[in-house]
C-alpha cells in the first residue's frame, strides 16, 4: 500500500516537474550561462595578466568593455547594430541544431546572401524603397537558402556529412566572392581593388536614431531581427513543420516511423537556416556597409555558431546571446581604444563562454556550490 | 519463393543503381572530352615546353616538348572511356576511369596553358610537395583521432597553435626547441580535446570548434598585443632544406622529394610509421577496435578512455609538428590566422583518403598540386580565373564526400561519446 502511494507521489512530482519550470531548468537556462560568462571574464583577466598587462589596465579595460557596450546611447546603438546579423544567423543555426544538423556554413551563406543583396541592390534602379528594399532582402534570403540547400540535398540524397560539405562551401564562397568582386559589372568603377558598387539609398535599411544624433548607426534591421525571432519561435514551437524539425533532431527513427520524410526535412531545415544567414548578410550590407568587399562577412557566421549554442538553440535565448555578443564586440572596440588591450581578447572570452556552456559538467565541476547535487550522478 | 523474388528485386535494384552510376560517369567523361576538344583546344603545330631541369642541376635532361596534337588524343581517350562506361561500365572500372579521366584532363590543361610557352614542371612539383605537407600532417592527425572515434575539427586550431609556439619558442630558444615546443603544445590541445569529449562528454564537433576559436583568439591577441611591440619574440630561425646526397641529383624526383626540409621528410616518415602502427601492430588493431566498436573493445579489456586520450594527444602532436611548418619551415614569423583553413582542408584530405594515412597524404598532394598550379598559372596568363582553380579541390572534396567516387566509410563509432557501464 505504502509502495503504491510512493509510486503515485513520484509520478505526481514528475508531472509537476514537467508542468512548471523546476530548479533544474533554472540552473540550465540561467545559472550555467551566467557562470560561463563570469568564468570566461575571469579567465580573460588571467590571459591579460599572463601577457604582462598590469592590474590597473585590466580594471580599466573591463570598465571600458562595460561602458562601450551599455554606457551611453551610442554604445547601446553599437551593441544592437552588431547583434543584428549575429541573431539572424544564429536563429538559422539554432534551428539547424534543433533538427540535428550541424551547419558550419553560415559564413558562406552570409557571404552569398550579402553579395546577392549587393547585386540586386545596384542593378535595380528607380524603384521606390518600399519595393526595392524588400526585394534586396529577399534576394539575400533566397540565395543564402539555395546555397545552404546544396549541403542539405547532398546530405539527404548521398549522406554526405554536412560539417564537411558546409566547410567546403565556405571555402568556395570566399573564392567566389573574390572573383565576383573583380568582375567589371560588379566592381566599383575607377577602382582596381576588389570592391563592389554601392547599394543605392532606396535599398538601404533606414537609420532609426539619426534625429537624436546623426552618428547613431542603429538601423531598421533590428525590426527585421525581432520579426525573425518571433517567426522562428512560431515556426519551431507552434507549427507542424517545426514539430517535424524537432522530432527528427531528437529522434530520427521516431520521426521516420511517424512518416516524416527525413530527406525533405533536412533540405528544408538547411534552406531555412541558410535563408536566415543570407538575410544576416543582406542586412549587414543594406544597414551598415552599403557595399561588399573581401572579408565583409567578418566571421559573423562563425560567431553565430557560438550565439546559437549560448542561446540553447531557443529563439529568445539566441536573441539575448546575440545581444551579449554584440555587446562584447562593441565593448571590445572601446576597450581597444581606451585601455589599449587588443580586441582579439574578446575572441578568447567568447570561446571560453561556449566551452563552459557546451560542457555543463565542466561548469558544475568549477562552481560546485552553485548547483544542487544530483541524485547519484556527477555533481 | 517470395524470399527469392524479394532478393532478386533487391539485387536488380542494386544493379540498377550501379548501372546508373556507370552511365552518369560516362556522361561526365564525355563532357570532359568535349571540354578538352573545344575549350582546351591547341593548334596541332603549337608546342608546350616543360623544363625538367634548371641550369644549376648536376644532371641535365632535355625539356619535354609536347605537340598540341596531344590534346586531340586526350579528348579521344576521354571519349573512349566515356563510351566504354555505357557499353560495359560498372564495378571497379567506374572509379578507375574517372581517376584516369581526371589525370588526362589535368595533363591536357597543362599543355593548353603552356602552349607556345615554357614552364618549369619540376619547380611546380616541388611546390606541390611543400604545400601538401601541412595538409598531409593535418590529415594524419585527423586519421589518428578519428580511428579512435573522436571527430577532430580542432586540427585547424592545433596547426595554428603549433605555428605560434614554433615562432615564439623558436625565437627564444632556437629552431629545435621551437619544434619540440610546437609538438608539445599541439599535444596539449589534443589532450584538452580528449578531456573535453571523454571526461566532460562535450559534443565532439562543438569541442573542436571551440578549440579553434580559442587558439585563434589567443594567438591573435598575443600577436597584436605582444609581438607588435617586441618583434624579436617573433623572429625564429628557419629550417633550411637538407639535400640528400646522390638521391637529390636525380632529375625531377631529386629536387621534388630529396631536397626539402625536415618537415617534408618528417611527414613522409610519420605517414609510414602511422600506417605500419595502425594496420600491422597489436596496439594499432586495438585502437581501430575502439573506433569501430568501443563496447566490444571494452569487453575485451581494452581501456577505451585511455586509448582515446593517447591517440588524440598523438594526433595533436602530429598537428603541432605540421603547424610548426608554417613558421619554422617557411617564413620564421607568425601572422594572425596564418593557417587560413588548412586544417579544414586536412580534414577533407583525411576523408578523401578514406581514413588511411597514405590516402590522406595522396589527397594532400592533390590539394597541394591544385594550390601550386593556381600560383604558377598567374605567370602563364591563362584566361581561367585563379579563384576557380582554387575552388577545384573543394568541389572535388564535396564530390568525394557525396560518395560519387565510391563511398568512403568512417569508423563506425566516429563522433559518439562512450560511456563505460
Amino acid at each position: 500500500m505504502s509502495e503504491t502511494r510512493k509510486d503515485v507521489n513520484e509520478r505526481l512530482q514528475g508531472l509537476l516537474a514537467r508542468a512548471s519550470h523546476g530548479r533544474d531548468d533554472f540552473e540550465d537556462l540561467v545559472i550555467v550561462p551566467l557562470f560561463a560568462v563570469v568564468a570566461a571574464l575571469i579567465f580573460g583577466a588571467l590571459v591579460m595578466l599572463a601577457t604582462a598587462v598590469d592590474i590597473g589596465t585590466i580594471g580599466r579595460s573591463f570598465v571600458a568593455l562595460a561602458y562601450g557596450a551599455f554606457g551611453s546611447l551610442n554604445a547601446i546603438s553599437e551593441t544592437l547594430t552588431a547583434s543584428i546579423p549575429l541573431v539572424l544567423a544564429g536563429l538559422g543555426l539554432g534551428l539547424g541544431f534543433r533538427a540535428g544538423l550541424f551547419n558550419i556554413g553560415a559564413e558562406g551563406q552570409v557571404i552569398m546572401g550579402g553579395i546577392a543583396a549587393v547585386i540586386v541592390g545596384f542593378s535595380l534602379t528607380g524603384l521606390p524603397w518600399i519595393i526595392h528594399l524588400p526585394l534586396v532582402l529577399l534576394a539575400g534570403v533566397l540565395v543564402g537558402a539555395a546555397y545552404a540547400a546544396i549541403a542539405g540535398v547532398l546530405k539527404a540524397t548521398t549522406g554526405a556529412h554536412e560539417v564537411i560539405s558546409t566547410i567546403m562551401l565556405n571555402l568556395i564562397s570566399y573564392e567566389l566572392l573574390n572573383w565576383l568582386l573583380r568582375q567589371p559589372w560588379i566592381q566599383r568603377p575607377g577602382r582596381s581593388d576588389p570592391i563592389s558598387k554601392s547599394v543605392p539609398d532606396t535599398a538601404q535599411l533606414p537609420r532609426l536614431l539619426t534625429q537624436i544624433d546623426p552618428n547613431l548607426r542603429l538601423h531598421a534591421g533590428i525590426v527585421v531581427m525581432l520579426l525573425a525571432v518571433a517567426l522562428i519561435y512560431w515556426l519551431l514551437f507552434k507549427s507542424k513543420l517545426g514539430f517535424a524539425f524537432r522530432t527528427s533532431g531528437e529522434n530520427p527513427s521516431a520521426a521516420n516511423y511517424a512518416g516524416m520524410k527525413a530527406g525533405l526535412i533536412i533540405v528544408l531545415a538547411m534552406g531555412v537556416a541558410g535563408g536566415l544567414a543570407g538575410l544576416a548578410g543582406a542586412t549587414q550590407i543594406t544597414g551598415v556597409l552599403g557595399r561588399a568587399s573581401p572579408g565583409f562577412s567578418a566571421g559573423i557566421g562563425f560567431d553565430a555558431i557560438a550565439v546559437a549554442l549560448l542561446g540553447r538553440s531557443h529563439p529568445v535565448g539566441i536573441l539575448f546571446a546575440g545581444i551579449l555578443f554584440g555587446a562584447l564586440e562593441a565593448g571590445g572596440r572601446q576597450m581597444q581604444v581606451s585601455a589599449g588591450v587588443s580586441i582579439d581578447l574578446i575572441g578568447i572570452i567568447q570561446a571560453l563562454i561556449i566551452v563552459f556552456i557546451a560542457a555543463p559538467l565542466l561548469v558544475r565541476a568549477i562552481f560546485p556550490w552553485g548547483f544542487r547535487r544530483k541524485k547519484g550522478g556527477a555533481a | 519463393m517470395t524470399d527469392m523474388t524479394a532478393h532478386e528485386a533487391r539485387s536488380e535494384k542494386l544493379e540498377g543503381a550501379a548501372a546508373r552510376k556507370a552511365r552518369v560517369m560516362g556522361v561526365i567523361l564525355i563532357l570532359l572530352s568535349l571540354l578538352v576538344l573545344f575549350v582546351l583546344n591547341v593548334a596541332p603545330g603549337e608546342r608546350a615546353t616543360f623544363n625538367l631541369t634548371t641550369r644549376r642541376d648536376a644532371i641535365q635532361i632535355p625539356p619535354l616538348v609536347v605537340p598540341g596534337a596531344f590534346n586531340m588524343i586526350a579528348a579521344a581517350l576521354l571519349a573512349f572511356l566515356g563510351v566504354r562506361q555505357f557499353l560495359r561500365g560498372g564495378g571497379r572500372w567506374t572509379a578507375l576511369s574517372l581517376g584516369a579521366g581526371l589525370l588526362i584532363l589535368v595533363l591536357a590543361f597543362l599543355v593548353w596553358a603552356t602552349a607556345g610557352k615554357s614552364f618549369n614542371l619540376t619547380g611546380m612539383l616541388q611546390a606541390t610537395v611543400v604545400r601538401a605537407i601541412p595538409i598531409a600532417l593535418g590529415g594524419l592527425a585527423g586519421v589518428l583521432s578519428e580511428r579512435v572515434a573522436v571527430v577532430n575539427i580542432a586540427i585547424e586550431g592545433m596547426l595554428l597553435a603549433g605555428a605560434f609556439t614554433g615562432a615564439l619558442i623558436g625565437s627564444l630558444l632556437g629552431g629545435w626547441m621551437g619544434l619540440v615546443a610546437a609538438v608539445a603544445v599541439g599535444g596539449l590541445f589534443g589532450l584538452l580535446l580528449a578531456l573535453l569529449v571523454v571526461r566532460f562528454r562535450m559534443d565532439q564537433i562543438i569541442a573542436g570548434v571551440v578549440i579553434n576559436l580559442f587558439v585563434l583568439g589567443v594567438t591573435s591577441y598575443v600577436s597584436s598585443q605582444v609581438f607588435s611591440q617586441y618583434r624579436s619574440l617573433n623572429n625564429a630561425p628557419v629550417f633550411r632544406s637538407w639535400e640528400i646526397p646522390i638521391l637529390s641529383d636525380i632529375p625531377v624526383i631529386g629536387p621534388t622529394l630529396f631536397d626539402q626540409n625536415i618537415f617534408v621528410y618528417g611527414a613522409f616518415i610519420l605517414v609510414a610509421v602511422a600506417t605500419y602502427y595502425l594496420f600491422h601492430t597489436k596496439n594499432g588493431l586495438r585502437a581501430r577496435a575502439v573506433g569501430e566498436h568501443p563496447r566490444a573493445a571494452d569487453t575485451l579489456g581494452i581501456d577505451v578512455y585511455r586509448t582515446r586520450y593517447i591517440h588524440v594527444t598523438l594526433a595533436g602532436m602530429v598537428a603541432g609538428f605540421g603547424g610548426a611548418f608554417f613558421t619554422l619551415g617557411s617564413v620564421g614569423r607568425f601572422e594572425e590566422n596564418m593557417t587560413n583553413g588548412r586544417g579544414y582542408i586536412g580534414l577533407a584530405a583525411m576523408i578523401f583518403g578514406r581514413w588511411h594515412p597514405v590516402g590522406a597524404l595522396s589527397a594532400a598532394l592533390v590539394f597541394g598540386f591544385a594550390d601550386s598550379l593556381q600560383q604558377k598559372l598567374a605567370l602563364l596568363n591563362t584566361p581561367i580565373p585563379s579563384e576557380f582553380l582554387a575552388m577545384a579541390p573543394y568541389i572535388a572534396t564535396i564530390i568525394v564526400v557525396a560518395g560519387l567516387v565510391g563511398r568512403a566509410r568512417p569508423p563506425a563509432a566516429n563522433g559518439k561519446a562512450y560511456v563505460k557501464e
